[in-house]
C-alpha cells in the first residue's frame, strides 16, 4: 500500500496547486491570455464535470448537455439584455430554467434505452439550440452581447479577471466535492447500481426512473451555473454555445480524463483545452525542420493530429487520464 | 396457515403465438418450499418473470400474502417481500461483492433519496449485508469487486442478495446452474438451512436437489401444469414420467 502518495494523488495535487497559482504565474509573466485561457478551462471543467454525475456514475449517456449550457448562459444574457443586472436574479433564474428544461428532458427521454436515448437528448438539445436562434429580439443566429457582467454586493466584482477566475475555480472545486459527496451516498449508490444493471435494482425493489431523473436534474442545474459563468466569461452569448459538437466536447472531455473520476472531467478539460491551443504551434516547431514551409501550412489541421490521439485514449486507456495515472507506481 | 403465501390462478401469457404460460394454477403455503420443474422451454423462468413483475400476464392473477400483485411494478413487490434471484448471473459486476448485497439491504430501507451521509459507512446497511453474506460463505471476499468472482461464487452471491432484503418469500430460479459436483452439494445445504425461515419458490433442472429439498412439486410441459404434488406422488406419476422425467427419474430415485 502506497496510502496517499500515488502518481495519480501527487498529479491531481499538482494541477489543484497549479490552479490555484495560475494567476500569480500569469501576472509574472505578463499573459493576460493565459488567465482568460483558463477561465474558459476551469469553466468548462465545470460542466463536465456535471456531465460526468450522468455520464460517469449512472451510465446516461447524454448526448445534449450543452444545452444547459447555454440555458443557463442565455438566461444571464437575455437579463441584462431586459436591465435586470443583479446577479441575484440572474444566476438562481439560470439554474431554475436549466433544472426545468433538465426535468422536461429527462422525463421523456429516461424512458428508453441505449441508442435511443442518446438521439432523444441531441434532438432536444438541437430543438433548443434552433429556438434559441431563431429569437430575433436577443439576436438570433448572431448572438448577443452582454454589455455588463452579473452585478452582485461589493467586493464581488466579476469584471476583475482574476476575482472571475478565483469565483469559478471555487465554484468547480465546490461541485466537485458536492458530486464527490453525492456519488457516495445512498442517492449515488442507487445511481451506480442503475449504471450496473437498471433491471436488477427494479428486481431488488428500487422505483429506479425517479432516482436517474433527480441526477438528470442535478446536473443540468450544475452545468446552467457552468452557462451563467461562460456568459459572464466571454461577455456574448450565442446559440453556438449550445451547438451538438459543444455537446460531443463535453464527452471528450470526460471520457479523456476518467469517467467515473472525481478529477477526471477536470484533467480531461485541462488537457484538451491546453492541447487544442499548443498543437498547431508543436506542429509548426516540430514539423518546419523536416517539411518546411508545409509544415506552417499543415499547422491549420491539427485537428487531424488530435482525433487519433484521443481514439487512441478510448482504445488504450479505458479510465482516461487518471486510469492511465492510477497504473504507474509511484 | 390456511391462506397460500402465493396464489397464481389462470395464469396465461403467450408471445407471438406461442403459449408461454397456459391457464396456470399453482399455491405456495407459507413455510413450503415447492418446486417447479418441467423440460426446457416449458416456461419456468416465463413463470418466475411474471411473478416478479418482470413481464405481465396476458389473464388471471397473482395475490401474494392477500394483496393482488398481478399488476404492480417489480420495485413494489420486492417491497412486499418477494425476493427474486436470477438464473444468468445478474449482479452489478464493477460494484464490490458488500456493496451488492449493501443494495439489496437499501432497497427495503425506505427510500434512499439521501444525498449527503457516506453510505459505504452506514453500519445499518453494512451490518445485514454482512450478515447475508457470512450467510451464504462469502464473508472473506466481501471487499473483492464482484466481477472477480468464481460462477459458483456469484450463485452464493445472488442467494446473499435474495436474503438481504429480509424478504418473505423466495423466488429461486435455478441457482444450482452450472455449479460443479461439490458445489451443488453445498447448494443443496444452503437452501436446507434456508428452507426452514422462508417460503420458498424453486426453478430448477437438477432433480437431485429438487427431489432432495422440495415439500410439493408442479411440474409444467409447454406452460401448463401435468402434476402437482408431494415428491413420491410426483415420481410415481405416469404423465410425469411419460412427458419429462424419463432417465432423470432414474437419478432421483437413486438418491432419495
Amino acid at each position: 500500500m502506497t496510502g496517499w502518495f500515488t502518481a495519480r494523488n501527487i498529479a491531481i495535487a499538482a494541477l489543484l496547486a497549479a490552479l490555484l497559482l495560475l494567476p500569480v504565474f500569469a501576472e509574472l509573466a505578463g499573459n493576460r491570455f493565459l488567465l482568460t485561457l483558463f477561465t474558459r478551462i476551469v469553466i468548462l471543467a465545470l460542466a463536465a464535470t456535471s456531465l460526468n454525475l450522468i455520464l460517469g456514475y449512472g451510465g446516461m449517456m447524454s448526448f445534449g448537455h450543452a444545452a444547459y449550457l447555454g440555458i443557463g448562459g442565455y438566461a444571464v444574457g437575455m437579463l441584462a439584455h431586459e436591465e435586470v443586472l443583479t446577479g441575484f436574479v440572474q444566476w438562481p433564474v439560470a439554474l431554475a430554467a436549466s433544472a426545468l428544461f433538465a426535468l422536461i428532458i429527462g422525463a421523456l427521454s429516461l424512458r428508453t434505452r441505449g441508442v435511443y436515448f442518446i438521439m432523444i437528448t441531441l434532438a432536444f438539445a438541437q430543438m433548443a439550440y434552433y429556438i434559441i436562434a431563431g429569437l430575433a429580439r436577443y439576436g438570433g443566429d448572431d448572438g448577443l452581447t452582454i454589455y455588463k457582467r452579473s452585478q452582485f454586493v461589493a467586493p464581488i466584482d466579476l469584471s476583475n479577471k482574476v476575482q472571475f477566475y478565483y469565483i469559478c475555480l471555487a465554484l468547480l472545486f465546490g461541485s466537485i466535492y458536492l458530486i464527490w459527496r453525492l456519488v457516495n451516498s445512498r442517492f449515488g449508490m442507487v445511481i451506480q447500481g442503475v449504471r450496473s444493471n437498471d433491471l436488477r435494482m427494479r428486481a431488488i425493489g428500487f422505483p429506479t426512473y425517479r432516482y436517474k431523473l433527480v441526477c438528470f436534474v442535478i446536473a443540468g442545474t450544475i452545468c446552467g451555473l457552468a452557462g451563467a459563468l461562460l456568459a459572464n466569461h466571454t461577455d456574448f452569448v450565442s446559440p453556438a454555445m449550445l451547438y451538438w459538437t459543444r455537446s460531443g466536447d463535453l464527452i471528450i472531455m470526460v471520457v479523456l480524463g476518467g469517467m467515473s473520476s472525481p478529477f477526471g472531467p477536470l484533467i480531461g478539460a485541462v488537457a484538451l483545452l491546453v492541447f487544442e491551443e499548443m498543437l498547431p504551434f508543436m506542429i509548426k516547431l516540430l514539423g518546419t525542420p523536416l517539411f518546411g514551409e508545409a509544415a506552417v501550412r499543415g499547422a491549420e489541421y491539427w485537428q487531424i493530429v488530435l482525433g487519433p490521439l484521443l481514439l487512441l485514449v478510448v482504445l488504450f486507456a479505458r479510465g482516461g487520464i487518471v486510469g492511465l495515472l492510477s497504473k504507474v507506481r509511484s | 396457515m390456511n391462506e397460500p403465501l402465493l396464489q397464481v390462478s389462470h395464469l396465461g401469457k403467450r408471445f407471438e403465438g406461442i403459449v408461454a404460460t397456459d391457464d396456470l394454477v399453482l399455491n405456495v403455503a407459507a413455510g413450503e418450499l415447492h418446486a417447479v420443474i418441467g423440460p426446457n422451454g416449458a416456461g419456468k423462468t416465463t413463470l418466475i418473470a411474471q411473478l416478479s413483475g418482470q413481464l405481465s400476464p396476458d389473464s388471471g392473477s397473482i395475490h401474494f400474502g392477500g394483496n393482488d400483485i398481478t399488476t404492480l411494478p417489480m420495485y413494489r413487490r420486492s417491497a412486499l417481500g418477494l425476493a427474486r434471484s436470477f438464473q444468468i448471473t445478474s449482479l452489478f459486476l464493477d460494484l464490490s461483492v458488500l456493496d451488492n448485497v449493501a443494495l439489496a439491504v437499501q432497497a427495503r430501507a425506505g427510500h434512499s433519496f439521501h444525498f449527503w451521509r457516506n453510505a459505504r459507512a452506514e453500519p445499518e446497511l453494512r451490518e445485514p449485508a454482512r450478515a447475508a453474506l457470512t450467510r451464504v460463505g462469502l464473508a472473506e471476499r466481501a471487499d473483492r469487486p464482484a466481477v472477480a468472482l468464481s460462477h459458483g461464487e456469484h450463485r452464493q452471491l445472488e442467494l446473499a442478495m435474495a436474503l438481504a432484503g429480509n424478504p418473505r418469500m423466495l423466488l429461486l430460479d435455478e441457482p444450482m446452474a452450472g455449479l460443479g459436483p461439490e458445489e451443488s452439494v453445498r447448494m443443496v445445504e444452503m437452501l436446507r438451512a434456508l428452507k426452514r425461515e422462508f417460503t420458498i419458490l424453486l426453478v430448477e433442472h437438477d432433480m437431485e436437489a429438487v427431489f432432495a429439498l422440495a415439500d410439493r412439486i408442479t411440474v409444467l410441459v409447454y406452460g401448463r401444469v401435468i402434476a402437482s404434488g408431494a415428491p413420491n406422488d410426483i415420481r410415481a406419476n405416469a404423465d410425469v414420467r411419460d412427458a419429462y422425467l424419463g432417465e432423470a427419474e432414474a437419478e432421483g430415485a437413486g438418491h432419495g
